[in-house]
């Protein structure tokens, strides 16, 4: 019966899908109760921090300055039509401080940062890494996966307001430097629209839960990786499709949250 | 003299498949032991059994005087601090030196200043013959080095039970008499006991105490190295000469036949 063997097979992946999410529920938990060691020695956070957010802040810059830019000129082409050129300020840091630095910096970081923890997990479990330190009586989940958690959770927001600052910067530069928008009226109307609360602390907060989601979906497929080639890459590749769709996903839940419809 | 590991009559299966079989073993202190046989006949099975990374599906496994598989996490880490073990290629960490390979476990489970930490990973470093080498990474080590650095990592704290997981797959014959001989140097000097699981008849049979053989999940065999070497039971024989056919059969046959496979009427 194909009809019968088809729909075990959705079963079998349904199954399979909620077995995952179950795991990483409980490796989240276990990530969060073997957390101490990453406070009390906190030079191992420190190291992963520089792995992960350092070494990811050219590739956010320059994203940012590039992505500002763009919405310096395309937003300065619209607003003209309304003759509303001055309020160019408020709509690039609009944009960027309320859904494009959060959302693209996360994308970026599940990329360069994300997909570097997978691997380097993978990795470390199929050369027995992970094993001898079990047998060392230290435990990996301590040792290795907690201080990446809190590395990864600390950088992101910091990422995220880096590329907006870059972005703001971009299109000061295309707005006011070469297009010529007037400078007080570019900053006064961002500093006038912009709300601490609802535009800056939600896209902290954003890129807050965009930090868990793309951090504990790459520790969990790098431990999870079956230790063979194949099975760190496809691990590593499913680490940034997965990241990117939850990013996404959040992003849809937040922003229905954080909407106040005025 | 008293046995720091017992194991008494352990069965395990993995999804069905039995893989060990009424096992029996006691490893006294201070001794060498090797335990042999072909690829996939249960060895790397024991060794996880004894350092408690497995559970046994029947009988249980003494470390010590305690059965492993009954202790919690806490105790089992504290029963693995008293434990070295080397595994296949080493596992050194390649995102740390040669000397925080080395000084690893210091580090996590003693309060040592670093002063004498690094008087103590020169000493095992020293006592591996590869002192010099204290600065370099993993990855720039030759694979004997590589794994004569991970047995000075393995004994850094003083184990008294050391498990080597095929301490001589892959190592030309000098790094491998090198080996050899320092697995029963560093047991001797450290009073520890060192269980050896290899397939490499002569390099063991030259400095073990004491010879089991497994094949299919079962003691086949035990003895000396010299009552091994003169066994003239047929397993023992064709695998100390390394002969082709014998009990262990050279042909994998399944369950159809030969004209079957090459659908030809036989």
């Amino acid at each position: 019966m194909p009809i019968a063997k088809s729909l075990r097979a959705v079963g079998h992946r349904a199954v399979n899908v909620v077995w995952r999410i179950g795991f990483a529920t409980r490796f989240l938990y276990l990530t969060l109760t073997h957390s101490g060691m990453s406070f009390r020695r906190f030079q191992l956070v420190v190291k992963e921090l520089f792995a992960s957010g350092v070494m990811s802040l050219i590739i956010i810059g320059v994203a940012g300055l590039f992505v500002g830019i763009v919405l310096g000129l395309q937003g300065y082409e619209t607003l003209k039509r309304y003759g509303s050129e001055s309020a160019l300020g408020s709509l690039v840091a609009l944009s960027l401080v309320r859904e494009l630095g959060p959302v693209l910096a996360a994308l970026l970081f599940a990329s360069r940062a994300g997909s570097a923890m997978t691997a380097e997990i993978g990795l470390m479990k199929a050369t027995e890494q992970i094993a001898a330190m079990e047998m060392m009586a230290v435990s990996p989940i301590a040792r290795v996966i907690a201080p990446r958690f809190w590395a990864g959770i600390l950088s992101m927001p910091l990422l995220a307001a880096i590329f907006s600052a870059m972005g703001v910067f971009g299109g000061y530069v295309v707005g006011v430097v070469l297009i010529g928008v007037d400078e007080g009226s570019f900053w006064s109307q961002m500093q006038a629209t912009v709300d601490f609360q609802h535009d800056i602390l939600n896209g902290v907060l954003k890129s807050f839960v965009f930090g868990v989601a793309v951090t504990v979906i790459a520790l969990f497929e790098g431990f999870d990786a079956p230790p063979t080639a194949e099975g760190v890459s496809g691990a590593t590749t499913r680490t940034v499709v997965q990241s990117s769709l939850a990013i996404l996903l959040l992003d849809v839940i937040l922003t229905a949250f954080m909407f106040r419809g005025a | 003299m008293s046995a720091l590991v017992e194991i008494q009559d352990v069965n395990f299966s993995y999804d069905q498949r039995a893989i060990l079989n009424g096992i029996n073993m006691s490893f006294g202190k201070g001794k060498v032991i090797a335990v042999m046989g072909g690829s996939g006949c249960g060895k790397t099975t024991l060794l996880r059994l004894i350092g408690g990374a497995l559970k046994p599906t029947r009988g249980s496994v003494k470390f010590d005087g305690r059965i492993i598989h009954e202790m919690n996490q806490r105790e089992l880490y504290e029963a693995r601090r008293k434990m070295g073990v080397l595994f296949q290629f080493g596992a050194l960490f390649t995102d740390m030196s040669v000397f925080d390979n080395v000084a690893f476990q210091m580090r996590e489970h003693t309060n040592l200043p670093e002063e004498i930490i690094h008087d103590l990973v020169m000493l095992k470093l020293h006592a591996v013959g590869l002192r010099g080498t204290h600065a370099q990474f993993p990855a720039e080590l030759s694979g004997g080095m590589a794994r004569r650095v991970a047995l000075a990592r393995t004994v850094a704290l003083d184990p008294m039970l050391i498990l080597y997981d095929e301490p001589f797959a892959g190592l030309d014959p000098i790094s491998l008499s090198v080996v050899g001989q320092l697995i029963r140097k560093l047991n001797d000097a450290l009073g520890a006991t060192s269980v050896v699981v290899t397939h490499d008849v002569q390099e063991s049979l030259k400095i073990v105490d004491y010879v089991y053989f497994i094949a299919e999940g079962v003691i086949v065999a035990e003895g000396t190295p010299d009552e091994i070497r003169a066994s003239d039971k047929p397993f023992v024989h064709q695998f100390v000469h390394g002969e082709i056919d014998g009990p262990i059969p050279f042909q994998h046959a399944g369950a159809r036949s030969y004209a079957q496979d090459l659908k030809v009427s036989a």
